[in-house]
């Protein structure tokens, strides 16, 4: 599956948006979901929290085990994704429709640091 | 690189992920474990357990060996094709594995075993055969292959119709032979499983696995990996060994007291001492998550009685709901509302009796409530 261009990643198989209201929604990639497998179970963080990037805030379960979801830049959640938190198999179905959260940049200029879409795709090992 | 089943190239071409099981390269699924769990209790599936290792008994002794080798009696396997489930304990009544026996003459058995733990069972079968009279016989030329769901005697009846009319008259727990030559080298059609539905499981010689598999799969089993074979066992309440039970706890604290027989006073099999003097201090009880989240194996439990903890835990698709096996506190009782500490959170569950899905039907309630 192509890797949407306009997104940014993580080494740890998240995608950023750069929302137009000066918040990140974050997700998993399609390769992170594949690896994972059935997803049933989403844990995410209260809205208020002030996450540091890299700080493990969220859990995703599939049928098979729990995995850490990670904030990929310094900030604060401001809004969870409650329908998918109903429907998880969502993040199987369409991964990068499946925003987990969004967050507030402490510092808009982090967002440069993350990976691209070539850099994800090697990062990952795709292609 | 594994070890490897006679059907792997034909797992890879199906397009399974394949992960080391015991040192074996075996599908954990072919793109989703829910649907192929689904699959089993809707209609059917196939799993390739080729893994497991079939062993032969054969000899003048061959009965009395078992009669002290394992748990359970032999002496009920009274006509040809008989099952038996049973554990193998050592000396202090732990258990070195639990295995199915197959009756085929009082002077051949034919054991199956764990695919982790075939190398160390038959290690210590042969220690403990000697003196007997009695030759133990690895069948790596064996495949097996389980067919399993509600549908299970049509697709087999329609993928091997020479073992349709042998099939539909199995008993659970009951095998037949396929008409060929000596019964050592003949298909056996078993009806066990580890689904709790209905279903066959196939021992047949490795050069026809991909056949039978084949011809499977074109009448409409479906192939499941290892995955929906775990959440199938433990919606069925089936222990697996190496979780749930394993050489340092005994049957009777592990769900299995079903599988010990202390009937025959006489029959002093090993581990029989240690069991009849062991405290119970736990036992092997089933918990239904009422939270939203998911049981895993090795989960603190805590109840009005003491800690205990969970040895398998998962995602139960057919209670689209979270379940788990837990060795609690002997005073616990099913009814009983406990805590299970997940990520530091403590969340209730219900102590509830094991099996929890049977023939496709949810034995326990109240349904947890995952969908708010």
């Amino acid at each position: 599956m192509e890797l949407p261009q306009n997104l940014k990643y993580t080494e740890s198989h998240e995608w950023v948006k750069n929302d137009d209201n000066d918040t990140l929604s974050v997700g998993i990639t399609f390769h992170a979901q594949k690896l994972l497998g059935d997803v049933v179970f989403l844990e995410l963080p209260e809205v208020g929290r002030k996450v540091s990037a890299g700080e493990s805030i969220a859990i995703i379960e599939s049928v098979k085990a729990a995995s850490d979801i990670y904030a990929p830049v310094d900030g604060e959640v401001v809004e969870t994704n409650a329908e998918l938190v109903d429907a998880p198999e969502e993040v199987n179905n369409d991964p990068y429709g499946s925003w987990m959260f969004r967050l507030r940049p402490a510092d808009a200029k982090q967002l440069d640091s993350l990976l691209d879409a070539a850099g994800y795709a090697k990062s990952a090992g795709i292609e | 690189m594994g070890l490897r089943t006679p059907l792997h190239d034909t797992h890879v071409a199906a397009g399974a992920k394949i992960v080391d099981f015991a040192g074996w390269d075996m599908p954990l699924h072919y793109g989703s474990q829910l649907e192929e769990h689904r699959a089993v209790r809707a209609d059917c599936g196939l799993f390739d357990v080729s893994h497991m290792r079939a062993v032969d008994l054969h000899g003048a002794d061959a009965a009395k060996f078992l009669s002290l080798l394992l748990a359970n009696d032999v002496a009920k396997l009274d006509t040809p094709g008989r099952a038996l489930y049973s554990c193998m304990l050592n000396p202090s009544g732990g258990v070195i594995d639990d295995l199915i026996t197959y009756y085929f003459t009082p002077q051949h058995y034919r054991l199956v075993v764990n695919a982790g733990t075939a190398d160390k069972d038959i290690a210590w079968m042969r220690t403990q055969a000697e003196g007997f009279a009695v030759h133990i016989d690895e069948r790596k030329d064996v495949a097996l292959i389980a067919v399993q769901g509600p549908r299970a005697p049509e697709r087999l009846a329609a993928a091997l119709p020479e073992t349709a009319a042998l099939a539909q008259g199995l008993k659970p727990f009951n095998a037949a032979w396929l008409a060929a030559a000596a019964p050592a080298q003949a298909t056996l059609v078993a009806r066990t499983g580890y689904t709790g539905e209905d279903g066959f499981e196939l021992m047949l010689p490795a050069s026809s696995a991909v056949a039978v598999w084949n011809a499977l799969v074109a009448a409409g089993g479906r192939p499941c990996g290892l995955g929906a074979r775990d959440t199938l066992r433990l919606e069925a309440g089936m222990n697996l060994y190496g979780q749930d039970m394993d050489e340092s706890v005994n049957p009777l604290e592990s769900g299995l007291a079903w599988t010990v027989d202390l009937r025959n006073a006489e029959r002093d099999f090993i581990g029989r001492r240690a069991l009849e003097a062991a405290p119970r201090e736990h036992a092997l009880h089933g918990l239904l998550l009422t939270a939203r989240g998911v049981l895993r194996a090795h989960q603190i439990v805590h109840t009005a009685h003491g800690a205990g903890l969970t040895t398998s835990g998962s995602f139960a698709p057919s209670l689209d709901g979270s379940i788990a096996l837990a060795r609690l506190p002997a005073a616990v009782q099913p009814g009983d509302t406990v805590e299970v500490e997940i990520r530091a959170k403590r969340l209730p569950a219900l102590v509830v009796k094991p099996p929890f899905v049977r023939k496709g039907k949810t034995l326990v309630s109240p349904l947890p409530p995952v969908k708010e």
